[in-house]
């Protein structure tokens, strides 16, 4: 098994005003993966308002999206045997019909070498 | 006549083992760990002595009042007899390694605080969860080595051997169980409470063994559960949230099996068997489980047998169904996954609900097989019984396997009609 990092990013900010539809949606989500006891972790929410970016020479920009129109709304960590299987997830996530993407990227075990 | 008197014996079996459990409690506490054959000596001579006399006297009017004040004199002739070792042997040792400060005492608060700091020693994570189960069955339930066997399904001889290691670890242990200290006790109530809950759903959930003794395991892990729950220091919201969960789950013990021992399917459960007042009970320590943020899986379990005891009012599997997606992102188990698939065929339809099964992968669990079976089986028949003929092939309860049959049998006169 080896372990998945799921990043969705949109750009519209689905945690402003969730409707209770969308989230059972979300959570329905969520949950199918740890129905086949395939999620690793929950991971995180991330806030688009309380949100700063900082770069070199003390300067610091509001929010993650002045330059690219997309920014990350959060993240899981699924545990799959192959990338395919956590494409499928990702394929299946609500954030694909809201026209958000869902990067899915392999965790490197420490020392490993991405090569 | 006789069925009378097998009644009577059976009250006797359970004023015996409730009272046994209790003494034993009170006198390991008393004499501490290193001494527990000393004891259990004293309890079951008290026993013996209770048999014998009450053949003959019949039953007092107060048998456990009876009981104590026999046990009482036992360990006072106990102690004059290590007394008078002690001054005459030992007398120029230095011997403060065994001095009970008096007789024991049997009054409710002894009893209630023994027994509450003997949960706390007998799941001593030194022993493994089962082996707690063991000990608990049989120092705080008073349950005999071959009533436990019984229960679990076991030979006497694994059990005997399981709980003589496990209590040759306690006393390696030198556990204090009078004095727990505060963040000792913390730590250990998760332990105390996944024993207690795996104890009751053993009784409730075991497809075998009999339905007596499985009652009993139930009202044990009750008993026990309520201890924690009325003493401040241990009555935590997750406490409280496991309490409320047996309550709502052993108040449809009656319904769930029908009167020739079979299972009856929730859906075919006569309500008016549902005992109303464990239903009250389980509202009642649900909303004291909540009083803070916690959310445990004793909340979200006790949420969903909650659910299970009112009737559908347009939201229920909704909300059943959020409970189980919780749940699942909490702690994963195949059981929680099955009932999670279960409530999403009531709320988005079965052939939503075949897609997310399928992707379970649970192909050697006989209630994946009758999942399906039940999924297909307004959708594919052929499906259906596929599913249900391997579910009996995997079972091996004959309880089960003649319940899959019936089902089984249904799907084939629809068929042959077609």
């Amino acid at each position: 098994m080896k372990e998945f990092v799921l990043i969705f990013r949109s750009s519209s900010n689905g945690h402003a005003a969730p409707t209770p539809e969308q989230l059972q949606e979300r959570v329905n989500w969520l949950a199918s993966i740890a129905a086949q006891n395939k999620l690793a972790d929950k991971g995180k929410a991330l806030s688009a308002k309380l949100a700063k970016t900082v770069k070199p020479d003390g300067i610091i920009t509001d929010g993650p999206y002045t330059e690219i129109k997309e920014f990350i709304n959060g993240f899981v960590f699924v545990r799959t045997e192959t990338i395919e299987e956590a494409i499928v997830f990702a394929q299946s996530n609500p954030i694909l019909k809201a026209g958000g993407n869902v990067e899915v990227r392999a965790i490197l075990t420490p020392g490993e070498k991405d090569q | 006549m006789k069925e009378v008197l097998m009644i009577h014996d059976d009250q006797l079996r359970q004023l015996f083992r409730r009272e046994q459990a209790k003494m034993t409690s009170v006198l390991f506490r008393h004499f501490s760990l290193q001494h527990m054959e000393v004891a259990e000596d004293m309890v079951s001579e008290t026993f013996l002595k209770a048999t014998e006399s009450w053949r003959i006297t019949g039953i007092p009017e107060n048998p456990e009042a009876w009981l104590y004040v026999v046990a009482k004199n036992k360990a006072k002739d106990y102690l004059k007899r290590v007394l008078l070792f002690e001054s005459r042997v030992k007398e120029q040792l230095d011997s403060s390694d065994f001095q009970p400060a008096a007789e024991p005492e049997f009054d409710q608060q002894t009893i209630a605080d023994s027994q509450l700091a003997m949960i706390f020693t007998v799941c001593d994570p030194v022993n493994p969860q089962e082996a707690q189960i063991c000990l608990a069955l049989q120092i705080l339930c008073g349950f005999s080595i071959s009533e436990i066997a019984a229960a679990f399904l076991t030979k006497t001889e694994t059990i005997k051997k399981r709980l003589l290691r496990a209590r040759n670890k306690l006393r390696g242990e030198g556990f204090q169980i009078n004095q727990l200290p505060a963040p000792a006790l913390t730590l250990r109530l998760d332990t105390v409470l996944r024993t207690l809950y795996l104890l009751f759903n053993e009784g409730y959930f075991s497809g075998s063994g009999k339905q007596l003794i499985r009652k009993e395991l139930c009202s044990e892990a009750m008993r026990l559960t309520l201890l924690l729950v009325e003493n401040p220091q241990t009555s935590t919201d997750q406490c409280n949230a496991l309490l409320a969960l047996m309550c709502f789950q052993s108040s449809r013990f009656e319904a769930r099996i029908n009167n020739i021992g079979e299972n009856v399917l929730f859906e075919q459960q006569d309500t008016d068997l549902w005992n109303k007042e464990l239903i009250e009970q389980g509202n009642y320590y649900l909303v004291n489980a909540c009083s803070g943020n916690d959310v445990s899986k004793y909340h979200l379990e006790a949420g969903i047998a909650y659910w299970h005891t009112v009737p559908d009012a347009g939201n229920k599997w909704k909300n059943v169904l959020q409970l189980y997606n919780q749940l699942l992102l909490l702690e994963y188990a195949p059981i929680t996954a099955l009932n999670r698939t279960f409530t999403f065929s009531r709320v988005y339809g079965k052939e939503q609900a075949i897609i997310e099964a399928e992707k379970l992968g649970l192909h050697e669990l006989v209630s994946y097989h009758t999942l399906l079976g039940y999924l297909y089986s307004d959708i594919e028949i052929s499906q259906a019984i596929k599913h249900y003929q391997k579910a009996i092939k995997l079972t091996s309860s004959s309880i089960e396997k003649s319940l899959l049959a019936k089902e089984l049998e249904k799907l084939n006169t629809k068929t042959n009609e077609k």
